[in-house]
């Protein structure tokens, strides 16, 4: 941080007001991405094959973003890092089963725009579904522990638990299927490019979510207040706001985004198990690492690395493939610690 | 004699030491006192269970880290023996070879996840060790030449410790003498070594600066101790005994595979027996290990007892059923963390301290009275806030 002196005469006070030098955009994690994209195109061969593989992880990355931009915005508002983020996607899927297997007249109709009803109206239930344990998880699990790391990791894993135990209380044990409703199956050719029509569906999605993010956190007073908190909190609750009000928001808002990407999640792997969650926190956990804990712009270029390193590495050798993402995130840390995106402050 | 035993570590509360020395001498005598195979598979699982919570403790009681790659290190150690036994065939070569080819990847292996990341704040150490530790999950059902994949290892252990050696052909009060009773008792000594060498460690200089880097990481760097060479070795110690831990294990089932000693259930049991016996007191493993085992081993049974009467209840019967039984363990993890977290240890002595003020002195490094804080940071000082 450079130090400055106060103006004190109103000469220096207007040479203060000039426009505060715009930061430089780091455009160099974009650029990962894109090198990324065209390193795999060679190892490929077919292009078209490759643009299928594209579609596919970029679907992937938007689910995940879907999923890991409300914690780590928790994260840096708050610096609580919820290990229990996956009961949210685990509840928000297997609400989603319920009302698709309620609404069978709907999946099951030819009509696109009936299942896509359908499909909307299991999201809205599933964040529904997830919001509402957000609100009951902030309040009894993570308030006592504000500022507590060792505490909030414990505590939030054992939510995990106790959330993963109930819903097998009362969904069961076992996988439920989550057929795609008629009209999503299959996929569509451009030229001789087949794209699955649900990952269509799933990357429009991601995009909508990411930009409404981008608009309210860049647009908004609300989205002010939640950058400035992110990037220092103290200082915006001394200037008067109610920081603990605005994250109980956010942590709401994140838990709905999780129930939402658990539903597309679901829907995507076209089944439910409970243990959905455990296995959906290690990959944003790693999506956020890469991205820089607090950063959404980060979570998102981490998300769709991610993603498509998974649907890359799982063409050219599916054994390496369960790896490709612990291997990412050491490449990226060796080269920014901090992530992607360090985010000021921490 | 006794107190430098334990390394002047005292129980310091007469209810703490009878727990102790009931546990201790249960353990001894377990193959005199209780016959039958089921009570002997449940007294080993409790000694192992007391090693790996024990090194647990000293990295998330004594210094502070939360760490979810510990069962790797487990997997580790129980996959050398298995992995040596296999290929080499039974024989003691092939155990020194497994257990010290372990100890190396250990060693190595948690070197390198310390220097990497302990320089990092405590959540992030936590995410990334979650993620390694995922992986290697990963690898080890996926190299199946290797490891056997989902179904494991089953092998035959040095014929001395075979359940068909006989050495007494009486049984010698009720115990028969053979192979199985021999490794219980190399189990029992290795036990009793191990925690009296981790109780040594953790009080000693070395220990004490952990302690310091628990409480307060910057003063402690401000002292002059770096805090990251301090962190990774305690890393590497913890990593070192749960290695060993896991040879017990393996040696004493004959068997390894994921899901005995790699499956995350296994880190979570550990996290919730440190947190209930005591974080920062070894003695906590002891208790708790024997008190989670026991219940563990013998709840499920009368859980099912309670869902089969209550089979005409919808929701209530499937909570109760004994697969429901980690529901329950969450249940008491998340409030012994608010309500305990100083544990039964913890507890104990703050009660010996208040009701016996003349013998029950404070001492140095010992779980701080009050029983609200125990080790965890207060609140508001974050652990390891800036270093990173």
């Amino acid at each position: 941080m450079t130090t400055r002196t106060l103006p004190t005469t109103p000469a220096q006070a207007a040479q203060a007001a000039e426009p505060v030098p715009q930061a430089r955009f780091d455009k160099l994690p974009l650029l990962l991405l894109a090198g990324l994209m065209l390193a795999a195109l060679p190892l490929i061969g077919s292009a078209s094959s490759w643009a299928t593989l594209t579609v596919a992880g970029l679907a992937m990355g938007l689910i995940i973003f879907i999923i890991a931009s409300g914690l780590t915005l928790v994260f840096g508002l708050m610096d609580v890092l919820n290990f229990g983020h996956g009961v949210f996607i685990a509840l928000g899927a297997f609400v989603a089963t319920t009302v698709m297997g309620a609404m069978g007249a709907w999946t099951d109709n030819p009509s696109l725009l009936a299942n896509l009803v359908a499909v909307g109206t299991a999201c809205l239930a599933g964040m529904l579904a997830a919001a509402a344990l957000g609100l009951v998880f902030e309040r009894v699990m993570v308030r006592p522990v504000y500022g507590m790391h060792l505490k909030q990791i414990l505590i939030t894993m054992g939510g995990m638990i106790i959330g993963e135990e109930l819903i097998k209380a009362v969904w069961g044990p076992q996988l439920i299927a989550m057929p795609l409703p008629e009209g999503l199956r299959g996929s569509l050719l451009f030229g001789d490019v087949a794209v699955e029509k649900f990952r269509l569906v799933a990357v429009v999605l991601g995009l909508l979510v990411f930009m409404a993010l981008l608009l309210v956190l860049n647009r908004t007073k609300l989205g002010l207040l939640i950058r400035a908190g992110v990037q220092d909190r103290e200082m915006v609750e001394s200037l008067g706001y109610r920081i603990k009000r605005l994250f109980v928001g956010v942590f709401v808002g994140g838990s709905a985004l999780a129930g939402l990407g658990g539903v597309m999640w679901g829907l995507y792997q076209q089944g439910v198990t409970p243990q959905i969650g455990g296995q959906v926190n290690t990959l944003i956990f790693i999506v956020i690492i890469i991205g820089g804990l607090g950063s959404t712009l980060g979570c998102f270029v981490g998300a769709l690395a991610v993603g498509l390193m998974a649907n890359y590495c799982g063409f050219l050798a599916p054994k390496v493939a369960l790896f490709s993402n612990i291997a990412l995130m050491v490449a990226v840390l060796l080269w920014r610690p901090q992530g992607l995106y360090p985010v000021t402050n921490r | 004699m006794f107190k430098a035993l334990l390394s002047h570590d005292l129980p310091r509360s007469k209810l703490l030491a009878l727990a102790l020395a009931i546990a201790v001498l249960g353990l001894a005598f377990t193959p005199f006192i209780f016959p039958g195979t089921k009570a002997l598979n449940v007294a080993a699982k409790i000694m192992v269970f007391i090693v790996l919570v024990a090194s647990y403790d000293l990295l998330l009681g004594y210094t502070g880290i939360v760490s979810f790659a510990h069962t790797m290190f487990f997997g580790i150690g129980a996959y050398g023996v298995a992995i040596a036994s296999t290929r080499m065939g039974p024989g003691w070569e092939a155990v020194a070879l497994g257990l010290g080819g372990a100890l190396l990847a250990s060693l190595l292996l948690s070197l390198v996840i310390g220097l990497f990341s302990l320089r990092v704040k405590a959540i992030f150490f936590a995410m990334i060790t979650l993620a390694v530790a995922s992986a290697f999950m990963t690898l080890a059902s996926q190299l199946s030449d290797f490891t056997g994949g989902e179904d494991g290892l089953s092998f035959k252990v040095p014929e001395a410790l075979q359940p068909g050696t006989e050495y007494l052909e009486e049984p010698f009060l009720g115990a028969s003498i053979d192979g199985r009773f021999l490794s219980y008792y190399l189990l029992f000594v290795a036990t009793v070594a191990l925690v009296l060498l981790m109780l040594r460690i953790v009080n000693s200089p070395f220990g004490r600066v952990l302690q310091a880097i628990r409480e307060n990481d910057f003063r402690a760097e401000a002292i002059g101790y770096r805090s990251v060479v301090y962190r990774t070795l305690s890393n590497v110690l913890a990593a070192l005994f749960a290695c060993a831990a896991g040879a017990l294990l393996a040696l004493w089932l004959r068997y390894n595979g994921p899901d005995t000693s790699l499956a995350f259930e296994l880190m979570l049991d550990i996290l919730l027996i440190v947190v209930i016996g005591g974080m920062g007191t070894i003695y906590g493993a002891v208790i708790g290990s024997v008190l989670f085992v026991l219940a563990q081993s013998y709840l499920q049974d009368l859980m099912k007892l309670g869902a089969d009467r209550l089979v005409d209840v919808p929701l209530l019967s499937q909570l109760i059923s004994p697969d429901r039984w980690l529901l329950w363990l969450g249940l008491l993890f998340v409030l012994s963390v608010y309500h305990f977290p100083s544990g039964i240890v913890g507890r104990l002595r703050l009660r010996a301290m208040l009701h016996e003020p003349t013998t029950g002195r404070p001492r140095v490094g010992s779980t701080p009275p009050g029983g609200g804080g125990g080790p965890l940071p207060p609140p508001g000082g974050s652990v390891n806030k800036e270093s990173s």
